[in-house]
């Protein structure tokens, strides 16, 4: 078990104040932190107390400790979980070799690579939910949402970590670049494409938090496999937090089908549900549509030649390498893939290496129809014939090979004229932007309030009540 | 494989855009790469993140070509990409491990000689280049930016310059890159340690430090700077001044045809015909079959194809690309010439009187003869020329003699009047070799003064027969007549015995005495080292890095240096 210490000015499992050198650099970075923190957090908030989950160890029971906290002083601290005595490495090229505590020359840039692309997500996200809180739909919703923002800024601390650590000018270059660029900004933006994207009312918030933060998800399952041990043990420990993430997501989503279900119950199945003030579910149907195709795209190339690298040496492995998979080295299958030739699709094989992408992207859409499943009883349940789905992969992508041909919902593939014709059909148009904005543009500050458009939780967080005032908000 | 066709015109142009639309009011063209991933040269690879092959290199080089004759108003290029996030991603890698090791060094050699005809359209026709990255430039997307006059590098977080072919491919940027960081943008040579085995390359900040590019710029503002910068650059340069129309460039007529076992492809000027058997090739330019251009308006109405001193040198531009793409086999090239010296003189000195004038159309012809000689230079095969009776090696023409490997000039005084060769201006100054010397000088590195002697002695530009031509030391070996046949004969024959890969070495060391330049660090130094990685196993052989690139299994090398 890994010594936790709590009383310094950066909390951390891993003996910083033996490393002087080290525990400097964090200590200089941490103010600019703060100050992107204050300038890209939460907007109007940062003032207010906020009920708040801080990591405080890595042991499984009361790893998380509860209280009011300003976001400003929040404790962002640096936990890896706890090494595991003679690790291997467990795919790839040096599979069955010990894993490295520091990192080999010859992987050095990709790594450094890896750890910045998924450290660029973290603040990312916060930039891109800013403005979220000033429509908050109840204090439960509006805690939610700053908590999730809090652990995106603790994952940018572990990559910073790491980029720190073992990464020498090259990586603390990095981790004050991870400041500066920012999301949606034509000139600096966030490297990745979803993370530009706006996420301005709640409802892309719910999807965003189930999709784009379960391809989080997926990237750090596969990164927690990585040969290099510090990457495998931050990825563990935040994959614990951010498990929190996706539940905002998938019963943020259920909630809001749970309260379309009820007033299309008083609407009387046949009436417009907008009448009421819901929404209606052809439109989370299309958010639905948006986020998803946004995150299938965070997973890179269906056949690439990096993911082939990144998986021989032994850096990034698949999801659950160990339990769900009997040959690790991957050099002799193959994985099958519909490929666009002449506007038709022909299936055909690609060497399980170079296929990692889309294989991690397989096991992101098995689990995310778990999700859809559920959401789909609540209106089994209201006695709703309508049914949510996901829509092909092929659909509306901007990565990989079907960027540049243009697909249905259900994957057949189209002229570029009939999709952009029918856009509207699929994926939120200005009149159902402007009909969501519409419902929020109050926000609810009063405790155990809801909006009208969402259904109230099933129960509070950490046995306090809906009602609990979680955030004190000064108005 | 199909042969390789090198005409083409902006209309056909699959891969680039030449946008002319601003260059009347501010002289500046822009050229956009835009490649179309499925219109490779040959099947069995895509042209993804604007990687080229030898198709797009052929309408950049057509482009360029085509600016120069045909649109005296462009003062600058801006080069720049049609993709988002992406300027090019250099060679296509898939296209370079499925091509044969001539096809690659042939494709390199050519995309080198596009590059340096950009530097040579900047220095000497005032065509200034911009490359104006909105996206990665690496590899040969890098090297065609190191080209240009200045680098602009957007700043949006991902753009980024490199060089990856060492780190990822186990292979040299082949098209001059790490020269140019060195010699042209005079990096330091430790920075370009570092950049070179950096295969994500460099952003940002230290890019401008480390002079990779000449400056950084916001996403926002990219377009309206780097426009700004070009227009700037073509109101400073001298061609902004140029007057007189251009004229366009016609395409070639020519037929192909079998005689007797030999492939034959005439033109008007030039006739090329290979022997397959023989592993020879022939080819015989003719001299001027009508009175020069003596005014600027004279030159502009024979256009591109009733000038002689245009039409024949394309002409044979086409031919040498033809024989070294789509022939070969063939290890030695027999040149010959027909026609009247004083003709190809007068061609000649008419030429050089309207550049002295200022006419910047002659100055393009002019240029375009030394660009073809010096295609020449550089071709790995064996060069004989042959002078005989008919003859016309003058001038101009006299500097395909000096160009060969060896010259054989027939010793007949039945026929002394016959067989001669003359100078003209254009040997002693305006078609200098890869070296920076003319033909001349780099002939007579060990007597320097034979160069004014022959100024001297031509001053009234008299002719030259075998004797005197022997002596002023032209000629290589002069047989009698009774033994000029079989003389010939046996030394074709005897050179095409020879080991291919030892000939095209030892030409290619010989052919470059005196100072070394950009150009033939080029062509000596870096494409050397290049076609040697290029066959060694660790990047060729099964396990190479080039063979392994894309596919899962990593490289092994063997570590032993070489």
């Amino acid at each position: 078990m890994s010594n936790v210490v709590n009383d310094t000015r950066i909390p951390n499992n891993v003996d910083l104040a033996s490393d002087k050198k080290l525990q400097r650099a964090l200590e200089q970075w941490q103010p600019k932190f703060v100050d992107w923190w204050v300038e890209m957090g939460p907007e109007g908030f940062q003032k207010d107390d906020v009920w708040l989950r801080t990591a405080i160890s890595v042991e499984s029971d009361g790893w998380a400790h509860f209280d009011y906290v300003k976001m400003p002083e929040y404790r962002w601290g640096i936990f890896l979980a706890d090494q595991v005595p003679n690790r291997k490495i467990g795919f790839g090229d040096n599979l069955g070799q010990p894993v490295w505590q520091e990192v080999p020359g010859e992987h050095r840039n990709t790594l450094r690579r890896l750890i910045v692309t998924q450290g660029d997500t973290e603040p990312a996200s916060v930039e891109q939910q800013r403005l979220l809180g000033q429509t908050c739909p109840s204090l439960y919703d509006l805690r939610n949402l700053f908590q999730v923002n809090v652990e995106e800024g603790r994952h940018l601390w572990a990559m910073v970590y790491l980029l720190h650590s073992h990464f020498g000018r090259d990586g603390r270059e990095e981790a004050e670049g991870l400041l500066e660029r920012r999301s949606g900004n034509p000139d600096k933006p966030r490297i990745l494409g979803a993370f530009n994207e706006p996420c301005q009312n709640w409802l892309s918030f719910f999807m965003f938090t189930f999709f784009t933060d379960r391809d989080g998800k997926y990237q750090l399952l596969a990164l927690a496999e990585s040969g290099f041990d510090p990457l495998s043990r931050t990825t563990r420990f935040m994959l614990t937090e951010e498990a929190h993430h996706m539940f905002v997501g998938e019963t943020g989503v259920m909630r809001v089908i749970e309260r379309t279900a009820q007033l299309m119950k008083e609407a009387g199945f046949s009436g417009d549900v907008r009448k009421l003030g819901g929404i209606d579910l052809p439109t989370i149907q299309k958010y639905l549509n948006l986020w998803f195709t946004l995150s299938l795209d965070l997973f890179g190339g269906e056949i690439s030649s990096n993911a082939a690298a990144f998986f021989a040496h032994g850096l990034k492995g698949r999801a659950h390498e160990e339990k769900e998979f009997d040959d690790h080295v991957a050099l002799e299958g193959f994985h099958a893939i519909d490929v666009p030739r002449d506007g038709k699709l022909a299936r055909e094989d690609v060497p399980m290496r170079n296929a990692m992408n889309e294989i991690l992207r397989d096991s992101y859409v098995a689990d995310c129809q778990r999700g859809v499943d559920k959401w789909n009883r609540v209106l089994e349940a209201a006695g709703i014939e309508y049914r949510l789905k996901l829509p092909s992969r092929r659909f509306h992508r901007h990565i990989g090979l079907y960027a540049d041909v243009s697909a249905t919902p259900t994957g057949e593939l189209i002229g570029k004229e009939e999709f952009t014709r029918r856009r509207g059909e699929w994926l939120p148009d200005a009149a159902d932007e402007a009909y969501v904005q519409s419902l929020m543009t109050k926000p609810v500050y009063e405790a155990g309030k809801m909006a009208n458009w969402l259904a109230p939780p099933a129960r509070g967080i950490k046995g306090k009540a809906i009602e609990f005032e979680y955030v004190r908000h000064e108005l | 494989m199909d042969p390789v066709r090198f005409e083409t015109l902006p209309a056909a142009y699959k891969h680039w855009k030449l946008d002319l639309s601003a260059a009347e009011k501010t002289g500046v063209a822009r050229l956009v790469l835009d490649i179309q991933e499925e219109g490779g040269l040959r099947p069995g690879y895509v042209l993804k993140l604007n990687s080229y092959d030898l198709g797009v290199d052929l309408e950049l080089a057509d482009a360029v070509q085509r600016l120069r004759f045909e649109h005296p108003e462009v003062c600058s290029i801006v080069f720049t990409s049609g993709k988002d996030r992406i300027f090019s991603s250099g060679a296509n890698i898939y296209m370079l491990g499925s091509s044969t090791h001539a096809f690659k060094v042939n494709f390199c050699k050519f995309t080198n000689e596009t590059r340096l005809y950009l530097e040579e359209a900047s220095a000497e026709s005032g065509i200034k280049a911009i490359a104006a990255l909105n996206g990665i430039a690496s590899g040969g997307g890098y090297e065609l930016a190191l080209a240009c006059d200045e680098i602009y590098l957007q700043e949006d977080g991902n753009s980024a310059v490199s060089l990856p072919e060492c780190p990822l491919l186990g292979v040299l940027p082949g098209t001059g890159g790490l020269t140019r960081l060195v010699d042209k943008r005079k990096i330091r040579r430790d920075h370009a340690d570092v950049f070179s085995t950096l295969a994500e390359g460099i952003r940002g900040k230290r890019a401008k430090e480390w002079a990779l590019v000449d400056d950084v710029v916001a996403r926002s503002k990219f377009v309206e700077t780097t426009t700004k910068r070009a227009e700037s650059l073509a109101a400073a340069s001298p061609r902004a001044q140029a007057k007189g129309a251009g004229i366009a460039l016609a395409p070639h007529e020519l037929t192909r045809s079998s005689e007797g076992g030999k492939l034959v492809s005439t033109y008007r000027y030039v006739t090329l015909s290979i022997d397959p058997k023989a592993r020879v090739a022939e080819v015989v330019v003719r001299g001027p079959d009508h009175a020069p251009p003596r005014t600027g308006e004279e030159l502009r109405k024979l256009g591109s194809t009733a000038n002689w001193a245009l039409r024949a040198w394309r002409e044979l531009d086409d031919a040498i690309l033809d024989l070294r793409f789509n022939h070969l086999d063939v290890g030695l090239l027999v040149i010959k010439t027909r026609g009247d010296l004083e003709k190809v003189r007068e061609a000649d000195e008419a030429l050089a009187a309207l550049v002295k004038s200022g006419d910047w159309l002659a100055r393009e012809i002019q240029l375009l003869q030394k660009r073809v000689l010096k295609r020449v230079d550089v071709t790995s095969r064996s060069l004989f020329a042959l002078i005989d009776e008919g003859s016309c090696f003058a001038g101009s023409l006299l500097e395909l003699a000096l160009a060969s490997d060896r010259v054989y000039m027939k010793d007949d005084e039945d026929h002394e009047d016959e067989i001669r060769v003359a100078l003209s201006s254009a040997n002693f100054g305006p078609m200098p070799m890869g070296n920076g010397l003319t033909r001349l000088e780099s002939r007579f590195l060990r007597t320097p003064d034979q160069v004014g002697k022959l100024r001297e002695q031509t001053a009234p530009m008299g002719t030259l027969t075998t004797g005197q031509a022997s002596k002023a030391g032209l000629v290589t070996i002069a047989p009698d007549a009774i033994d000029w046949d079989d003389e010939l004969r046996v030394a074709i024959e005897e050179r095409a015995s020879m080991s291919p890969d030892a000939m095209t070495g030892m030409e290619a060391s010989l052919r470059w005495g005196g100072p070394e330049t950009l150009e033939t660090k080029i062509f000596g130094r870096l494409s050397a080292w290049q076609n040697w990685i290029f066959t060694r196993p660790n990047a060729t052989g099964e396990k190479g890095a080039l063979t392994m690139y894309g596919k899962p299994e990593s490289p092994t090398f063997d570590m032993r240096r070489a």
